[in-house]
């Protein structure tokens, strides 16, 4: 009988939403129990959140003064430990999983599965390739430990309600000292929804035509509670931080709603959006790739649409 | 540090159209323009103009994979490397075994920085690196978008989904690169010519005593689902009437 460990994200005090949608993704294995693993320096507060999702069995908090920062080097061998007593070991397919979760793998030999969109069996899955222009299934050995990342715009968060018992573990691993955490630098500020997480995504291309202008867009996001993201052409072009692309070498988003203004619709930015709830285009360009995906399209020019729709919302 | 080692793989060309085949057993490849993975095109640009600053001795680029891998090689050598490594088989690797591979490589070239894409953009793994770290028991430093090196260390700005993430790590180690680390130079013909007279050793996959294993078996290949063109409105009122029939925001 095996038993799943999924890898909490966290930043130390908050748990990120991608580890309930891992826990999601867990429920599709029909019969195995889960547990999350907590790798913080104090974990008290974020195994508390993890805790309270439901369908948790056990929380496993490792504390070290080591993990207060996600360093991969650092985390995967006291997750190739912990692997020891798990079938399953599953990360989120965030930048923190796609970094972490190979180097598990490798030190435990095992393959690793990239982007589970659907499990098939406990063995098999749905992934993407060619930047989701194809679905592959593939299917791992069944003697190999499963280590996977989960693509967390494919599963909605699982809801809280919980009650796991939170067990604390010491962990004899040799950690090692040569990778050291200097920064982080966000581009926004506090008090927006993540990009990731968000219900609503408002998005701006090129078409809003500077990084002035984009305040537009801010906008409108805060009258409505939306995170602000862009297309790859937004940001090449220097109107807004990177770490606000939405698309398949950017960020792969899900929310209930996304509106994308300006944006023609390249295919690499359509990758992003495929699994939106709704998704609304305002363009100028009748013609604009992004129309032919849309559920509801508008063309017109953004800068006298987005002041009637500040109006209306 | 005496040399760079920058893997690149032979991957569909970024432009082509990607078409299922019907029968699921895969894409179709036939005939397909074949290319040097971006990501890892983006990796040797980095290597070069580290090598440019004086910083490293030599430049040395490795494909893993059939007798074609050498034109991607030949790539590598016009944009600037100074030899090519070849390993050559005709099976399809997993990333895992390409890590290995890549070890024994690194055994024996002892570079002071291997250097990849942090993707393919076939199988969109985004393994072998981390994989690779994990073997040669190194620092990895995955998602790049600016490196500095200062003697046996080196600071590296990591593109995580919070912003931008600053590491420092000891020397050698692994660096994957991600999109804004730089623009590659384009090749001009006399570096293709030049390029022809430059090493390239091959190494069979037999003598570095590894055997590739099957971990993961490919069932099926699908189209993905395609989102149906929805409707159009004709003002913003229309749309925001819309939304709210929709229940949306």
């Amino acid at each position: 009988m095996g038993r799943i460990l999924i890898i909490a994200e966290h930043d130390g005090s908050e748990l990120n939403p991608s580890t309930a949608r891992c826990l999601s993704c867990a429920g599709e294995f029909s019969g195995l129990d889960c547990d999350i693993a907590v790798l913080a320096k104090d974990g008290q507060r974020v195994c508390e959140q993890a805790a309270a999702l439901f369908g948790v069995s056990t929380v496993i908090r490792v504390d070290n003064d080591a993990n207060e920062h996600a360093l991969a080097a650092v985390h995967a061998p006291q997750i190739a430990k912990l692997a020891e007593q798990y079938s399953h070991v599953l990360g989120p397919s965030t930048t923190f999983g796609k970094d972490l979760m190979p180097r598990v793998a490798a030190l435990l030999g095992v393959a690793q599965i990239s982007d589970i969109m659907s499990v098939i069996s406990q063995h098999s899955f749905a992934r993407p390739i060619f930047a989701g222009n194809a679905i592959v299934s593939v299917e791992i050995r069944a003697q190999d430990k499963v280590v996977a990342t989960v693509r967390t715009a494919s599963y909605q968060a699982a809801a809280s309600g919980g009650n796991a018992t939170i067990e604390s573990r010491a962990l004899d691993v040799e950690l090692p000292t040569h990778t050291r955490y200097r920064g982080t630098s966000s581009s926004d500020g506090v008090g927006r929804p993540d990009l990731q997480s968000a219900a609503i995504v408002i998005s701006g291309g090129r078409g809003v035509g500077s990084e002035k202008n984009f305040a537009l867009i801010y906008q409108l996001a805060d009258r409505i509670g939306a995170a602000v993201g862009a297309s790859r052409a937004a940001v090449d072009a220097g109107y807004i931080a990177n770490d606000h692309q939405v698309g398949q070498t950017g960020k792969i988003i899900s929310p209930e709603l996304y509106i994308a203004i300006g944006i023609s619709g390249a295919i690499q930015h359509i990758t992003g959006i495929k699994d939106a709830g709704t998704i609304v285009a305002i363009n100028k360009d009748a013609d604009a790739p992004i129309f032919e995906i849309a559920d509801i399209g508008l063309v017109g020019d953004l800068f006298t649409i987005i002041p009637e729709l500040e109006k209306l919302l | 540090m005496d040399r760079i080692l920058v893997c690149l793989k032979r991957a569909v060309d970024y432009n082509v159209r990607i078409r299922v085949k019907t029968d699921g057993s895969g894409v179709v490849t036939d005939g397909v323009k074949m290319s040097v993975n971006p990501f890892d095109e983006i990796a040797l640009e980095e290597a070069l103009r580290i090598r440019e600053k004086g910083e490293t001795d030599e430049v040395v680029v490795v494909s893993i994979g059939t007798d074609a891998c050498q034109q991607q090689l030949r790539v590598g050598l016009a944009m600037g490397a100074d030899r090519a490594i070849h390993v050559r088989t005709e099976q399809a690797l997993e990333p895992l075994d390409i890590a290995r591979i890549l070890v024994r490589i690194a055994e024996t070239e002892q570079p002071g920085l291997i250097m990849l894409g942090k993707q393919a953009i076939d199988g969109d793994n985004n393994q072998t690196g981390q994989m690779l770290a994990a073997l040669w028991q190194r620092p990895q430093a995955t998602f790049v978008s600016k490196l500095t090196l200062s003697g046996t260390t080196a600071t590296a700005v990591r593109e995580v989904d919070a912003g931008l993430e600053t590491i420092e790590f000891d020397l050698p180690a692994v660096v994957t690169s991600d999109l804004r680390l730089n623009e590659p130079r384009y090749v001009k013909m006399p570096d293709i010519m030049k390029a022809k007279r430059k090493p390239l050793a091959t190494i069979e996959l037999e003598e570095l005593g590894i055997t590739p294993q099957t971990r993961v078996t490919v069932l099926q290949t699908a189209a993905p689902p395609v989102r149906q063109k929805g409707k159009m409105v004709a003002d913003a009122a229309e749309l925001v009437a819309e939304l709210k029939r929709m229940d949306l925001p």
